[in-house]
C-alpha cells in the first residue's frame, strides 16, 4: 500500500478557497474543495451562466488574469487528481471526530440528501453576508441586495427592473452600480451615507494600494459615462409603491445623523439595490468552538484558528475584499500543508502574501473608519408598523416594546421575546437591523447548525466516503 | 432582593410582591438569559414520581392556571394541550401503567390509551405501539414570555446587568443585601434563584450548594401547520430523567408549539459548561424523534440549541430559608422542571419571607440536606466544580 497522503477539506471555492486549495495541493496534500455553487469562483468570480446570448464578463483586467491563473492551476491539480472539486455541496456541520473531521453537506439544490466526507484538516473559506438594514418599504418587491444584484448581472441574469437607484455604505456600492448599467440597466443615483471628506482623509492608505485607486477609478469613471447622479452623505429613507417600489424619498444626512430638514427628494425606479457592507460567516467555525474576534473568526499569523486542525481565510476572517482573501487563503494553504506533512512552516516562503495581507488589513481598516457606520439614528427612520423580522414577520414596534416594556437588553432576548431572528434566516438578514432598532450591540446568534438539515437526515447522517 | 431574573426568580418576585413586599429583582444579563431561555417551557406532571417534587409540579401547575386565567395565558403562550407518553413494548407498558397507578394516588390525572386508540389522539404517530397514558394537566407555556410577563406583572425593581459580587451580611451574620459591581442593594432578605448558577451564589454567602449542569440539546424544526397535538414522549423518558449517569441519555419529547415549529427534546449529558455543539447528541434525539413520528424525517431542523439544567445530586431542587445564614432562601437547582416548578417555588418562597408556615413542608427540599453525613447522596457526588 502506497503512502496515504494528508487530506485537507477545504470549504468555499471563492477567492481564498482556490488560493488555499492551490497552495496546500502543490505542497504534498490532498484537497478536498467542497463548494455549494456548480462551479468554483465564490461570488466574487461568479461566471455568466452558459448558454445562448450569454454575456461578457464584468471582470477588469487585473481580475481576469488573477481568475485565468487560478483556473489553469486548478484544472492541473484537478487532472492529475490532487484536488477532487466536490460543487453543490451545502456544508451544514463539520463534525471533530478524534483528531480527524467529518464535513457533512447536504446536496444539490434540492437539499434533502447528505454526503461527508473525512479530513486530517479543515480550512474554512466560507466567505461573508449581506449586511441590511430596514427602512420603511424595503420589503416591496423590487427592493433587493447589492450582492444580490451584483449576482444576478454577474451571472447574466435577467435583473427585476430597468431604472436602478443603488444605495447604502462601502466600497461595494460602485462596483454593483457599474455592474448593473453593464448589464444594460438605468442607475439614476447611487446613494452613499458616508462623507465624502471622510473619505478623501483616507488618501494616504488608497495611495499604498494603486491597484485598488485604478479600480476605484475605472468604476466611476464607468458611472459617470452613464451620468448616474452620486450623492455621498444621503440616504434612502422610504421606498413607496403598491405591488412593487415604485419610487424612493432620499434626503441628506445632517451633522447629527437625522435627516436634514428639507432636502428630502423622490427619485423614481423601479429597482433599488441596497446594501450596508458584508459579515464574515462564522457558523461551521463557532460549531467547531473556534474562538471569534467580534463577528470574524480569530486566526494567528498562519491563519490557524485556536481549535488544532481548523484554518480560516478570507472574508470569515474579516471583511477585506478578493485581494485579501487571495493572500490569506495563500498562506493558510501553505501553512496547512506543512503541517501536515510534517515539515516545519515557513513564513519566508510566503512572505510576499504576507506583505500584501499587511498592506489591505490596514486598508481595510482606514476604509472601514471612512465609511464607518451607517448614521447613528438611521433607526429612527424605521417606523413601528415596518417589518423588521420577514420570516417571522417582527415590526419594529414590537420590538421596542420588547426592550421598553419586557426588560430585553441584548439581541438574544429580544429574539426569545419577539420571535425576531427565528425565522428560516435565522437572523442572517434581520438580525443588524433588529440591533438597530431595539439599541443593542449586534451580537450574532451561535447558529450551530450551519444550515436546515432534514431530521432524517440528521437521525442517520451519511457515512464519510473516502475522496475518489 | 431576588437574585436571577429567569422564570423561577420572576415567580418569587411576583408572589412576595403580591404578599405585599418591595422586591427587587437583579440579574447579571438581562430577563430569561440563563437556562429559561434555552429551554421548551414544560409544566409536567407526567414526568414525576410520587413525592415532593410531583407535590410541588401539582401546585404550579394550579397557579399556573390561575395566572392563565388571570389573562396572561396569551402573553406566554400558555396551552394546556396535556401530555401523551408512548410505550413501544409491553414491558414499558406495564412499567408505564404502574408509574400511573401511583402517580392517581397522589391526584394526578392519567388515563390510558389502546394500541388502536393512539391515533385517535396523535394521526400522525408511528405504527406497531404498544399504548400509552394521557395526562390531561400537562401544559406548555413560552418561557422567556413567562419570565418577562411574570417580571412585568410583579412590578419589581428590576437591575438587569448586574452582577451579585458579595452577599452583604451584619454583624450577627444576618444577611443584609448584595454588593453588586455597579453598587450596594439593601435587603433583609435576599432569595438565590440563579438556577445553575445557583452554586456560586451560595457560595458567595459562604455556603455550600451542589448545583451542577446538566447539558441538554433542543432541536427547533421549520413551522409546520399542527401536527403534533400534545406534548408527546417515550416512556423511557422518565427513566432518564431520574437517572444519576453522566453519560448521553437521549429520549425524544416531541410537541408542537404556537408559532408552528415542532419542538425536539431532549439530551442529557454531564459535561460541565461546554456549549460546543455535539453531532451525536442531536442524531440521538432525531433519531428518537422520526421514531416516533416517521413524517418528521422529511421535515428540517432550522435550529439546535444546548440549556444547561441545575442539576442536584438528588434531583430535587433547594427551595427555602437556609438555616446557615439568616435571610438567605434558596429558590433553585429545579433542574429540567425549572419552568414548572417556578409559580409553586415562588409562592413557598413567599409564604416563608412574609413569616408564616409555607403550605407544603419544605423539609425534603432543605438547602442544607448535603451537609447531612447520613444524607444518601452525599458521599456519591462527583468533585465539586461550581467552587472555582
Amino acid at each position: 500500500m502506497t503512502e496515504r497522503r494528508p487530506v485537507l477539506a477545504v470549504i468555499g471555492a471563492g477567492p481564498a478557497g482556490l488560493a488555499a486549495a492551490l497552495a496546500a495541493a502543490s505542497r504534498g496534500v490532498r484537497v478536498v474543495l467542497v463548494d455549494s455553487a456548480p462551479s468554483v469562483g465564490g461570488q466574487f468570480y461568479r461566471q455568466p451562466v452558459p448558454g445562448p446570448g450569454a454575456r461578457r464578463s464584468q471582470m477588469l483586467a487585473h481580475q481576469r488574469r488573477t481568475w485565468d491563473r487560478l483556473r489553469a492551476g486548478l484544472d492541473v491539480h484537478l487532472t492529475a487528481g490532487r484536488v477532487t472539486h466536490l460543487s453543490d455541496r451545502h456544508v451544514w456541520c463539520v463534525e471533530r471526530e478524534s483528531g480527524r473531521f467529518v464535513v457533512h453537506a447536504l446536496l444539490g439544490p434540492a437539499q434533502e440528501e447528505s454526503a461527508a466526507v473525512r479530513a486530517d484538516a479543515v480550512l474554512l473559506a466560507t466567505g461573508g453576508y449581506e449586511k441590511v438594514l430596514p427602512f420603511p418599504g424595503w420589503t416591496l418587491p423590487g427592493v433587493v441586495t447589492a450582492g444580490g444584484a451584483q449576482a444576478l448581472s454577474k451571472g447574466g441574469l435577467s435583473l427585476p427592473g430597468r431604472v436602478a437607484v443603488v444605495a447604502g455604505s462601502g466600497p461595494l456600492l460602485l462596483p454593483v452600480a457599474t455592474g448593473l448599467a453593464a448589464a444594460g440597466t438605468r442607475v439614476v443615483a447611487l446613494i452613499e451615507t458616508a462623507a465624502p471628506a471622510a473619505f478623501a482623509r483616507q488618501a494616504r492608505t488608497w495611495a499604498t494600494t494603486p491597484v485598488k485607486l485604478a479600480e476605484g477609478a475605472v468604476h466611476a469613471a464607468r458611472l459617470l459615462r452613464r451620468r448616474t447622479s452620486v450623492m455621498s452623505r444621503h440616504m434612502v429613507v422610504e421606498a413607496h409603491g403598491e405591488d412593487r417600489v415604485e419610487s424612493v424619498t432620499v434626503t441628506a444626512v445632517g451633522a447629527d445623523g437625522r435627516p436634514a430638514p428639507g432636502s428630502e427628494r423622490r427619485i423614481v425606479c423601479d429597482l433599488l439595490a441596497v446594501g450596508h457592507g458584508l459579515l464574515p460567516h462564522t457558523d461551521l467555525a463557532e460549531g467547531l468552538g473556534c474562538r471569534l474576534d467580534g463577528a470574524s473568526v480569530r486566526v494567528d499569523d498562519e491563519q490557524r484558528t485556536d481549535v488544532p486542525g481548523v484554518w480560516a481565510a478570507g472574508e470569515a476572517t474579516g471583511i477585506g475584499g478578493a485581494d485579501l482573501s487571495l493572500a490569506e487563503g495563500h498562506i493558510a494553504g501553505r501553512s496547512a500543508a506543512a503541517r501536515l506533512t510534517g515539515t516545519a512552516p515557513d513564513p519566508r516562503g510566503w512572505a510576499r502574501a504576507a506583505r500584501t495581507r499587511t498592506r489591505l488589513r490596514t486598508f481595510f481598516a482606514a476604509l472601514e473608519s471612512a465609511y464607518g457606520e451607517p448614521p447613528a439614528r438611521w433607526p429612527e427612520q424605521v417606523t413601528d408598523d415596518t417589518v423588521v423580522c420577514r420570516c417571522e414577520e417582527v415590526t419594529a414596534g414590537a420590538v421596542r416594546e420588547a426592550v421598553a416594556e419586557l426588560g430585553a437588553g441584548d439581541l438574544r432576548t429580544v429574539k426569545l421575546l419577539t420571535r425576531a431572528g427565528m425565522g428560516w434566516c435565522q437572523g442572517r438578514v434581520c438580525e443588524p437591523g433588529v440591533a438597530g432598532v431595539a439599541g443593542c450591540a449586534l451580537a450574532p446568534a451561535r447558529r450551530l447548525l450551519a444550515r436546515p438539515v432534514p431530521l432524517g437526515v440528521l437521525a442517520a447522517p451519511a457515512d464519510p466516503t473516502p475522496p475518489q | 432582593m431576588v437574585v436571577g431574573a429567569g422564570t423561577v426568580g420572576a415567580a418569587c418576585a411576583l408572589y412576595a410582591a403580591r404578599a405585599g413586599l418591595e422586591v427587587i429583582l437583579v440579574d447579571r444579563g438581562p430577563v430569561a438569559g440563563g437556562t429559561t431561555g434555552a429551554g421548551e417551557g414544560n409544566l409536567l406532571v407526567s414526568d414525576k414520581e410520587p413525592g415532593p417534587e410531583l407535590r410541588l409540579a401539582l401546585l404550579s401547575l394550579r397557579l399556573w392556571q390561575e395566572l392563565a386565567r388571570d389573562g396572561l395565558a396569551r402573553a406566554f403562550e400558555y396551552e394546556a394541550k396535556g401530555g401523551l407518553v408512548v410505550a413501544s413494548t409491553p414491558d414499558a407498558l406495564a412499567s408505564l401503567t404502574d408509574l400511573a397507578a401511583g402517580q392517581r394516588a397522589a391526584g394526578v390525572d392519567a388515563v390510558p390509551v389502546d394500541a388502536h386508540e393512539l391515533r385517535d389522539l396523535e394521526p400522525h404517530l408511528a405504527a406497531g405501539l404498544a399504548g400509552g397514558m394521557l395526562y390531561p394537566q400537562d401544559a406548555q407555556v413560552m418561557p422567556a414570555l413567562a419570565a418577562a410577563h411574570l417580571v412585568r406583572a410583579s412590578g419589581a425593581r428590576l437591575e438587569t446587568g448586574r452582577t451579585v459580587t458579595r452577599i452583604l451580611r451584619g454583624p450577627d451574620g444576618a444577611v443584609r443585601g448584595v454588593r453588586t459591581d455597579r453598587g450596594d442593594l439593601r435587603a433583609p432578605a435576599v432569595v438565590n434563584a440563579a438556577g445553575t448558577w445557583g452554586g456560586d451564589v451560595a457560595a458567595l454567602a459562604g455556603v455550600a450548594l451542589p448545583v451542577l449542569p446538566r447539558r441538554g440539546f433542543v432541536l427547533v424544526t421549520e413551522p409546520l401547520p399542527p401536527r403534533v397535538r400534545h406534548k408527546v414522549y417515550a416512556a423511557d423518558y422518565v427513566a432518564d430523567v431520574a437517572s444519576d449517569s453522566a453519560a448521553l441519555q437521549t429520549s425524544p419529547v416531541v410537541e408542537g408549539t404556537a408559532a408552528g415549529p415542532v419542538l425536539v427534546g431532549a439530551s442529557r449529558e454531564r459535561v460541565g459548561f461546554d456549549r460546543s455543539f455535539s453531532l451525536p447528541a442531536v442524531r440521538a434525539l432525531a433519531a428518537g424523534a422520526t421514531r416516533l413520528f416517521p413524517f418528521l424525517e422529511h421535515v428540517r431542523a432550522m435550529r439546535a440549541y444546548a440549556g444547561f439544567r441545575p442539576y442536584m445530586p438528588d434531583h430535587l431542587p433547594a427551595v427555602g430559608p437556609d438555616p446557615r445564614v439568616p435571610g438567605l432562601f434558596h429558590a433553585c437547582g429545579h433542574e429540567g422542571a425549572g419552568i414548572g416548578l417556578a409559580t409553586g417555588t415562588g409562592l413557598l418562597i413567599a409564604q416563608c419571607l412574609a413569616g408564616g408556615s409555607p403550605e407544603l413542608d419544605l423539609s425534603p427540599l432543605r438547602p442544607d440536606r448535603f451537609d447531612d453525613p447520613g444524607h444518601p447522596d452525599r458521599h456519591t457526588e462527583e468533585a465539586a466544580p461550581w467552587i472555582r
